[in-house]
């Protein structure tokens, strides 16, 4: 289990120069396995292309109370890029300039920013439709101050998204860290305390799954019924929906499957499920990426291998809808993540079942 | 020359067997995938009998796939071992179930 991002162990994969290399060298250069750009090719629908911006995710800071061994954004406690009041000031104006229904707020925990209540509270007057927060959980536990969480998130209508990786205790320590799992358990029981996830609930619960190792996620809704199952039987939880959301092979992701040899393997499940259908549904298309220092990205992913957008608007400072649609997204071998069986993204599949 | 009768890596070529015989390789696969969908069983205990079968036959393609599988459906490493165990109390349980055989030409040769 991991106690510090790869930042703080000057690992060469912090460096995303690094990672993109390896992303592109190997089967992809000696054509073992196709590009995703000759992949996408194939049916025609290279370039990827932005549609209308839907959906604003902000990164509000990288700092994490947790170190989980699949993070694609190298998280932890020792991360310190954090974004400061000025630049959430920039994004409240960017979110009343922009037509997006959905404003998703991540970190990290997004929680341990300094600022998070007071942009939440802001945030909230502009009147976005559907205000996630995604929330580790544990940070709910991690200190009294947080304590109270629950009934912040309530007072403003949060939709709270939240990482389970299984229903065992086994398992999701495995994957988060010890102690995680009961840490968890209490949380969601202070959630549904408030009326989170309850039947019939406007306040919205929803967990993230995502695998514990080197496998893609099973059908998602085989899954969300386990999941409530056993989450009802043992400790009398409810929740919305399960989104099954796939690892893409970067920052701690790739360091694993690199570790454990496992590397090659996963890009050919992820090259051999590739799914045309899922490539029109692609969260890049509607969504705009911001980092906790403001800068623009077509996705989280992205955001992490410093890809910036292909726009001349690059930061919030100078967000211009415009400029951004029709824009053409960048792409690399990350992207099979999104396009694997029945497509993934940050509200888990993209291909409704039975499509 | 391959020094080896099994490679992890022939299980991502399973698919090209129809290529030297398209109508029966297609038959079959069609087949295998109607097996695996959810009928009166789930898919989940689908994927925990072939895991069990997989040992039985001591198939290690099936053996790799079926492992993969049920990490993917979330079925836990302890749901899995004890589906070999059933899988090999029964092919224990089949020698010795024959020793009535042995019992009855004993009784019957020296009884």
């Amino acid at each position: 289990m991991a106690t510090k991002s790869l930042h703080k162990l000057g690992s060469d994969l912090a460096q995303s120069n690094k990672q993109l290399k390896i992303l592109s060298n190997g089967i992809f250069k000696n054509g073992e396995l196709p590009t995703f750009k000759d992949k996408i090719s194939e049916s025609g629908q290279f370039p990827l292309k932005a549609k209308k911006l839907e959906i604003l995710q902000i990164n509000v800071g990288y700092m994490c109370n947790q170190v989980c061994d699949h993070c694609h954004v190298d998280a932890g406690p020792d991360r310190k890029e954090i974004m400061t009041r000025d630049t959430m000031k920039q994004c409240l104006e960017l979110i009343e300039k922009s037509e997006a229904h959905t404003l998703d707020l991540t970190g990290g925990a997004p929680e341990m920013n300094p600022d998070f209540r007071w942009f939440v509270e802001e945030a909230a007057k502009v009147g976005i439709k559907d205000f996630i927060v995604r929330s580790n959980l544990t940070i709910i536990r991690a200190n009294k101050k947080y304590y109270d969480l629950p009934d912040f998130f309530k007072k403003h209508n949060i939709h709270v998204v939240s990482s389970m990786p299984h229903w065992t205790k086994g398992k999701t320590d495995k994957q988060r860290g010890s102690g995680v799992f009961d840490k968890s358990i209490k949380a969601l029981q202070d959630l549904n305390a408030v009326g989170y996830g309850m039947p019939g609930s406007h306040l919205k619960l929803d967990l993230v799954y995502n695998p514990s190792g080197a496998f893609l996620p099973g059908n998602q809704s085989a899954m969300e019924k386990d999941f409530k199952k056993t989450l009802l039987e043992d400790f009398n939880i409810q929740f919305h929906n399960l989104f099954a959301i796939t690892n893409l092979p970067i920052a701690r992701f790739l360091d694993y499957l690199i570790a454990s040899d496992n590397y090659e393997d996963y890009m050919y499940s992820l090259v051999e499920a590739y799914n045309p259908a899922a490539v029109s549904n692609l969260m890049c298309k509607n969504t705009l990426s911001i980092s906790w220092d403001g800068y623009l990205f077509d996705c989280d992913f992205n955001q992490m291998l410093e890809l910036p957008v292909n726009s001349k608007s690059k930061h919030v400072s100078e967000f211009n809808q415009e400029l951004l649609e029709g824009r053409n997204i960048v792409i690399s071998q990350h992207c099979y993540g999104c396009t694997a069986g029945a497509g993934s993204s940050c509200q888990g599949n993209i291909i409704p079942e039975n499509a | 020359m391959q020094k080896t009768y099994y490679d992890p890596a022939d299980l991502r070529k399973f698919g090209k067997i129809s290529e030297w015989n398209e109508e029966l390789g297609s038959k079959f696969f069609e087949y295998y995938n109607s097996v695996f969908k959810e009928g009166k069983l789930s898919e989940r205990e689908k994927s925990l009998i072939a895991l069990a079968v997989a040992h039985t036959i001591q198939c290690p393609y099936c053996i790799d796939a079926y492992t993969g599988d049920g990490l993917q459906r979330g079925i836990t490493k302890e749901e899995m071992m004890e589906s070999l165990h059933v899988a090999s109390a029964i092919r224990g349980g089949a020698s010795l179930v024959h020793g009535v055989q042995m019992m009855n030409k004993v009784n019957k040769l020296d009884g």
